[in-house]
């Protein structure tokens, strides 16, 4: 079978003693920054992006398979012994995981999360490796028509279907389609947006639209609120390890996680919140202790994290053979592919396999040196987290406005972050969710130049848009996708503010 | 996008969201601006869309959501809001400014964050200015050196720069 020799051949790439080493970097400033409170995966990309700049792109995605799941194993160590989630999906990690470190179960609990992790990481890979040349298959016959409708069924998805409201989801999706406008229209030469200003011509960089909302936005946000709450680290008492019966109850939570995350994850949906609350409410139903639950239950910490992480592997099912992000965490991959000139899709499999197989091989990889380092080396993580808060967000803002200042150290960039800044903290404060705005910037041009490509093979005529089976199917799956949330009012419940 | 709604207002689940208008005004007015926009492109002779549909598109989406987001406002749907520390805020933003201006005035890497980490920490509560000034000098050195001379990303030189 060719998945097999690919990925034998990824191995080889991955084993390399520099990818080795890039792909450590990766695992450790991952944890590093991800254990960070209030830093989810998506700003730890973001964060981490200016620092890959100089290396060649092999490399570079390598360490950025490594941040990856690097920044979501420190999300899960900060919801455990803080209880403040970097991202809504580790909500339900929060809830009982912190009753957990609580009650002095500190240990176990981050034990099950890591090889949980690594569990769902590495099933969930070997489905990514083993999928994704299907999809490749079928993505190749996808004319431009069939893509833009695929990007509908994803703005819709991410926006509108599972937010809080779909009102103030669109919103979101439709300010960041109004910032993708910004700059040069690539198919006429044409500005638009653009009002003179010469640095606009470029259009809206996604990292300083994702630093400014997460980084910028965070920092503003907790400043204005410090008032409401102290935060309260657990010191982890007691042994790390798991008993036998740690292990009894959670090796099936585990596994249930990866089959709950993995398929959701890899759908154009988008979003790990759905699966980690199905694991949650799975668990909960299935356990023999149901008394625990809520009180710090190991199943509950077990069966999410799996959960979490399979779908984290999911999403870059169709960004790597789609080029469709479904999440603000798969946005900024895409960006950081950008950054080379790489567009991921089934050309890019064809063209590059060493770069698509060596990140599939890298991500074995950072999942494995990740259960390996991350265990023994707790207790420096719970250092980081002892960091005032004060000094903690002024580092973060002094390491979020040198990504800017490195990439393009001018006044209308840096205005654009603070802008952005702004624009984050009023989000927050209103509740609109921030990752449809990333998304709409990064996907909203993708869309509308394979609209208008299909447009003038048509010679104009939108019928082509229905006249496509694929299409025609996708789009009324968008249809019902959008309507569906304002006729059930109940599919609200699961909150999507992933930052 | 405005400041008053940067202000202690607690009372918005109940009743007109006057803040919540505010934002769908001015959703509106970015409508606005697209069509405007729009027009300025000079049209194109080619088969299909050129430049100035999606803007109008967006525009179009934009209005409905201003109308969606003001009859939210005045029914108010809106989730209730937690008071917030102008004062923290706007010190942010000061450092900011402070940021750009010295990096736009050519003071280097070094001063510009120094500034923005030590009005940060005061924003976060702390008061110790002189021991925030030397952590924040010390850390910012530091990245200065690890990213410019060891990694080669290009920070902006100023005078501190030049002594290193």
């Amino acid at each position: 079978m060719d998945t097999f020799a690919a990925l034998a051949h990824g191995m080889a790439i991955a084993v390399q003693p520099m990818n080795l080493l890039y792909a450590l970097i990766g695992v450790f400033l991952g944890t590093a920054v991800g254990v960070l409170p209030g830093i989810g995966p998506a700003l730890t990309v973001a964060l981490l992006l200016p620092v890959t700049y100089k290396l060649d792109p092999g490399g570079s995605l390598i360490m950025f398979a490594g941040i990856y799941y690097g920044g979501m194993y420190g999300g899960s160590t900060t919801a455990i012994l803080i209880n403040t989630p970097g991202e809504s999906a580790s909500m339900a990690t929060a809830l009982e995981g912190n009753k957990m470190a609580k009650a002095g179960r500190g240990g176990p609990a981050l034990a099950t999360a890591a090889i949980g992790s690594f569990v769902a990481g590495t099933i969930a890979t070997i489905g990514l490796a083993f999928l994704s040349p299907y999809l490749v298959d079928i993505a190749v016959r996808f004319g431009p028509e069939d893509y833009f409708a695929l990007m509908c069924v994803a703005f819709i998805t991410v926006s509108a279907t599972f937010g809080d409201s779909p009102v103030r989801g669109l919103t979101s999706l439709f300010i960041g389609l109004t910032l993708g406008l910004i700059g040069i229209d690539k198919l006429t030469g044409q500005a638009r947006l653009a009002f003179g200003v010469p640095e606009l011509l470029d259009g809206v960089e996604v990292t300083t639209l994702a630093v400014g909302l997460f980084a910028v936005g965070e920092a503003l946000y907790v400043a204005s609120r410090r008032h409401h709450s102290e935060e309260k680290i657990e010191a982890i008492k007691g042994s790390l390890w798991m008993t036998r019966e740690d292990w009894k109850r959670s090796w099936k939570p585990w596994l249930r996680g990866t089959a709950f995350g993995f398929p959701i994850g890899a759908l154009p949906a988008g979003g790990a919140e759905i699966p980690t609350f199905l694991s949650y409410s799975t668990e909960r139903r299935l356990t023999k202790y149901p008394e625990q639950f809520g009180k710090g239950a190991i199943e509950g910490v077990a069966g999410p994290e799996a959960a979490n992480n399979a779908s984290a592997a999911g999403t870059l099912v169709p960004l790597l053979t789609l080029g469709l992000p479904t999440s603000a965490t798969a946005a900024m991959m895409l960006a950081g592919f950008q950054q080379y000139g790489l567009n991921p899709g089934p050309l890019l499999f064809a063209e590059r396999p060493d770069l698509v197989w060596g990140l599939i091989a890298s991500l074995f990889i950072a999942n494995t040196m990740l259960l390996v380092l991350n265990l023994p080396l707790v207790g420096l993580w719970v250092k980081l987290l002892a960091i005032p808060t004060p000094w903690l967000y002024a580092g973060i803002l002094v390491f979020a406005t040198m990504g800017t200042i490195a990439a393009k150290p001018s006044v209308v960039e840096l205005s654009m972050l603070a802008g952005f800044g702004v624009l984050g903290f009023l989000m927050r404060r209103f509740d609109f969710p921030i990752a449809p705005v990333v998304v709409g910037l990064i996907l909203g041009p993708i869309a509308e130049s394979q609209l208008r490509r299909a447009l003038a093979i048509s010679l104009g005529d939108p019928m082509t848009l229905l006249q496509s089976p694929i299409s025609a199917t996708l789009l009324a799956v968008a249809l019902i996708a959008l309507v569906a949330p304002f006729a059930l009012k109940g599919l609200g419940r699961f909150k999507a503010n992933e930052d | 996008m405005t400041t008053d709604s940067a202000g202690p207002e607690t009372s918005a689940s109940r009743g007109v969201d006057k803040a919540a208008i505010v934002i769908a005004g001015l959703l509106a007015a970015v409508a606005l601006v697209l069509v405007y926009d729009a027009n300025q492109i000079p049209a194109t002779t080619m088969y299909g869309m050129g430049p100035q549909v999606m803007p109008v598109v967006i525009a179009i989406g934009l209005g409905i959501l201003a109308l969606a987001n003001l009859i939210d406002a005045v029914r108010g749907h809106l989730p209730a809001r937690e008071s917030a520390d102008p004062v923290a805020v706007l010190l942010i933003l000061a450092g900011l400014a402070l940021l750009i201006a010295i990096i736009g005035f050519g003071g280097g890497f070094i001063l510009a964050t120094t500034a923005l980490f030590v009005t940060t920490s005061a924003a976060f509560g702390r008061r110790a200015f002189v021991t925030d000034l030397i952590i924040g000098a010390v850390l910012t050195t530091v990245i200065y050196l690890a990213f410019d001379r060891l990694l080669t990303l290009s920070l902006p030189a100023g005078p501190l720069e030049r002594l290193l």
